[in-house]
């Protein structure tokens, strides 16, 4: 430590540049993860607007408002934003916000990496986007591409897909590279590894992921490239390719890739339930082990995915057995959230409000998904309304719904002021009937032998339809009062206590809110603060 | 909880569930699928239950004071081992189902399927028969011009036709994208990939007319490629299949004397329109503008106006173009049509070179000949 005297001590950042410059050069990682989640964001009400066509051309039989190649590129579009433009870049900004300060760091380890991993994102989103206005549109493969569509029956802008899609890979392996390096790294002194929080402990396994995958994904996206401009031939099998080969490589990408969409919400729901249960989470150890494992068993399941493609039948029992497997550990997982409220002292602020509707509703998705793993019976579920109705259990009332808990929990620590508790109620309760309307009835749309990905579908499905699209337009609109509620929120309100939640835990609650533009630039002493679960 | 799974059972008596189907495997899958549901509603409302009662007994308001403890092994240990036996007790039966669907030894008869954008083709191994299949609702019935009739979307102009109580056989493949052969009440769903063939196999219990559809996106009109299978009693089957070789065989015939005629173009423009309506129109487009950057306009495109081009034009028709969506229709169409859709494609929407294409030309181009 060198004698400075508190004035001169931030005497190297009176220069700062101001105004746009200051977002454009910044590597501060409050900043960054302020950048990240005002994107993601962004791309969440775009995603929406774009389910929001898909919805109102499903409302009734018949073609009414998009032509079936437009709304090929809606159902395509839509999944590629919500996956790598909303849910994704969300929880990096959680991190890059969150981490430094769970840890006692002064700022993430790879400050410059942190700001360059950001600003490629929108060039990689406008390129996206600016496909779709080409002469024959944008991608319209579905977002998991599968060749030979993306690759001979695409369309010209391919190429552009492509690139995006490379360029939100690099993102996200330099966000998850500056994750384990801080993790690793930057603990302060006592904060051993079995005393980090969960969102810090699920972040560091997602980041072990995400660098395990995303190479696989630019892998197959540069086989669809020179297969569809260079003439190889890895997925068409006048060549010697084969067109299951490209999702064999897809899914095992996709399968770990749905579980870094989920892992941090553990982490995150993991920080709540025990705030406002006033009782420290139960079973610290076993939550850590069980992120672990079904991190590991996500390696061993992607054919799940491809059970109708015709494999041996010793690969559809393997992957059926391991499918299973993994409703094991994340069984504990809920076990242990609902053993920590048991015998709690529990209040109802929103953000529990929102963990809640995630035990239930994220629960439902994984019987759904527990049913779509028993191979026999998912021949019948595979490609339906089913599966379109579990995965959003998943994403929707799963991850986006542990976001919005997050953003509750953390917006005081953000901002300094308390958000409109009343605003924020109405959010959740059209949310969270809503998001039932919109998803539930879509289970027995598929039972009942509805396809996914059709823009047309026959007339005993019309009822459900309307029911359906109904639920998705309050979904979508409800959301509107979340953005309405953090406006608010940034510009002014009640002051917040440094820790404004009686029960919550953890070093971020140590600082002042609006949490300083540095925080822990000296280590601060743990004897203060009581283990980090 | 209880506010899910209430319309959940309620639905499932409504015939919101999966189908029973009218095999022995799609019963049994049925059942299989039965007894995870409540199995997951079981656990279900345990949990919940739980939770439920700490939401409500457990507040702060309530005066609640939290307890300390936070974990205990022989719990933690209890909800693994729990799960993990009960996920044994489903696995058992699952593995069987499967090892018996996936049995597609000794049939009695076996069908090849073949996808292809956006229509199936079913061929018979063991009968001289061939034809496709292709959705019946009409472009008006879509566009909520005309009402839709009952069966909208799941009608096809000639359905497969298979007999019960036999082990039918199927070999899925496909001509160009994935696409994937679902008939529910078969509880076979097999993908068509190209340059692959895949074994799926079904034994019908009753008569009846069973639909179902193209599961897997296969491109624009993935929504419209539906599959309508009749079941008929053996007899039945037997007469249907000797009458459809008998007329296919006739219909080859009559081709060859077609060589030696001349049609009028007013017949080969009616006929014309009626075969691009139905083949060339999804993607062409209804007045052969094509879609931009997507499929190709034939309305003023030099192929389908210049006299010298005439045979390019009937070679792409017939032979299709490698690494693009244009399949080839030689295989697809009789002789007469394909020189009906040329003929009509050189004079519709302002192309107007006044020539037609007899089929005698056609037979020249696909045997490899000179015109």
């Amino acid at each position: 430590m060198t004698d400075t005297t508190p004035d001169n001590l931030h005497g190297d950042h009176h220069h700062k540049p101001r105004g746009i410059m200051r977002w454009v050069l910044t590597t501060n990682h409050k900043d960054i993860g302020s950048m990240y989640l005002i994107f993601s964001f962004t791309m969440f009400l775009l995603g929406g607007a774009m389910a929001m066509v898909i919805r109102a051309e499903l409302f009734q039989p018949g073609l009414q408002l998009v032509e079936p190649n437009f709304f090929n590129q809606m159902t395509t579009v839509h999944g590629l934003i919500m996956v790598f433009g909303a849910v994704m870049p969300a929880f990096t900004g959680l991190a890059n916000w969150m981490v430094p300060m769970m840890i006692g760091a002064p700022d993430m380890a790879l400050p410059r990496m942190n700001n360059w991993s950001f600003w490629i994102l929108p060039f990689a989103f406008l390129l996206l986007i600016g496909s779709l206005f080409m002469e024959g549109g944008g991608p319209n493969f579905g977002w998991t591409f599968y060749a030979p569509l993306s690759t001979t029956y695409s369309p010209d802008s391919t190429g552009l897909f492509v690139f995006a899609l490379h360029i939100m890979g690099i993102s996200s392996i330099m966000g998850a590279i500056n994750v384990i390096v801080t993790i690793t790294n930057m603990r302060a002194p006592g904060m051993t590894y079995m005393k980090m929080p969960l969102f810090v402990w699920t972040w560091l396994i997602t980041a072990f992921l995400l660098i395990a995958v995303m190479p696989v994904l630019a892998g197959a996206a540069t086989m669809v490239l020179t297969d569809k401009y260079f003439g190889t031939s890895f997925f068409d099998a006048a060549g010697g390719g084969d067109p299951v080969l490209f999702q064999h490589i897809f899914w095992f990408f996709g399968h770990p890739e749905v579980y870094i969409m989920i892992l941090p919400s553990f982490g995150i729901i993991s920080a709540i339930v025990p705030a406002f249960s006033r009782k420290r989470l139960f079973g610290y150890s076993s939550m850590v082990y069980a992120t672990a494992s079904i991190a590991g068993l996500s390696f061993l399941v992607w054919a799940h995915h491809m059970f109708t493609t015709g494999m041996p039948v010793f690969a559809e029992l393997f992957f059926m057995f391991c499918t299973m497997l993994i409703s094991v550990p994340t069984g504990v997982k809920v076990f242990n959230w609902v053993a920590t409220m048991w015998r709690g002292s529990l209040t109802f602020e929103v953000p529990m409000l929102f963990a809640i509707a995630f035990i239930v509703l994220f629960t439902i998705g994984g019987f759904s998904g527990l049913m779509l793993a028993i191979t026999p019976v998912d021949f019948q579920y595979h490609d339906t309304y089913f599966v379109v109705a579990h995965f959003h259990y998943v994403l929707v009332s799963g991850a986006v719904f542990s976001i919005m808990a997050a953003a509750y929990y953390w917006l005081p620590k953000w901002t300094g002021h308390m958000f409109n508790e009343t605003l924020a109620k109405w959010h959740f309760w059209c949310s969270v009937i809503s998001v039932n309307v919109l998803f539930f009835p879509m289970h027995f749309l598929g039972l009942a032998g509805m396809p996914r990905r059709i823009p047309d579908y026959a007339l005993q499905f019309a009822d459900v339809n309307a029911i359906v699209s109904i639920g998705g337009f309050a979904f979508g609109l409800s959301q509107l009062i979340f953005l309405v509620v953090v406006i608010q929120c940034a510009r002014g309100g009640a002051p917040a206590a440094a820790k404004p939640w009686e029960g919550a835990e953890g070093l971020e609650w140590t600082v002042p809110s609006p949490a300083p533009y540095h925080t822990f630039e000296t280590p601060p002493d743990l004897k203060e603060v009581r283990d980090g679960h | 909880m209880a506010l899910l799974s209430g319309p959940a059972l309620a639905a499932e008596r409504e015939g919101w569930n999966l189908t029973q189907g009218v095999t022995a495997i799609s019963q049994q899958v049925y059942d299989l699928h039965m007894t995870i549901f409540y199995i997951c509603v079981a656990i279900g409302v345990l949990v919940f239950g739980v939770m439920f009662w700490a939401i409500i007994r457990h507040r702060k308001s309530k005066g609640a004071k939290p307890a300390s403890f936070h974990e205990s092994t022989k719990v933690e240990i209890a909800w693994t081992l729990v799960p993990f036996l009960i996920l044994v007790g489903m696995a058992i039966p699952a593995t069987q189902v499967l090892l018996d669907m996936e049995d597609t030894s000794e049939p009695a008869l076996t069908v090849q399927v073949t996808g292809s954008q956006w229509k199936w083709h079913y061929r018979y191994f063991d009968h001289d028969v061939a034809f496709f299949s292709l959705l019946a609702s009409s472009p008006e019935q879509i566009r909520n011009e005309r009402q839709k009739r009952d069966t909208y979307l799941l009608e096809v102009d000639q359905p497969l036709v298979l007999p019960v109580g036999r082990k039918v056989r199927f070999l899925i493949t496909s001509q160009d994208v994935i696409h994937s052969w679902w008939v529910p009440a078969f509880a076979v769903k097999k993908d068509a990939n190209p340059g692959f063939i895949n074994e799926a196999w079904t034994k019908i219990d009753k008569p009846g007319i069973y639909r179902g559809q193209c599961a897997e996106l296969c491109g624009k009109d993935h929504g419209f490629m539906p599959i309508v299978v009749i079941a008929k009693p053996q007899a039945e089957f037997d007469a249907w299949v000797q009458e459809t070789a008998l007329a296919q065989q006739k219909a080859r015939e009559e081709e060859q004397r077609l060589l030696d005629m001349e049609m009028p173009m007013d017949e080969l423009m009616a006929l014309g329109k009626q075969v691009y309506d139905s083949r060339c129109g999804m993607c062409h487009q209804s007045e052969g503008q094509g879609m931009p950057g997507v499929f190709p306009a034939l309305a003023g495109a030099e192929i389908a106006t210049q006299p010298d081009r005439l045979v390019d034009h009937i070679d792409i028709v017939v032979n299709g173009k490698a690494g693009t969506a244009m399949q080839a229709f030689g295989p697809q169409l009789s002789l007469k049509e394909l020189a009906a859709v040329v003929t009509y494609e050189r004079n519709a929407w302002g192309n107007d070179t006044g020539e037609t294409v007899q089929a005698a030309q056609i037979n020249a181009v696909k045997s490899g000949e000179d015109l």
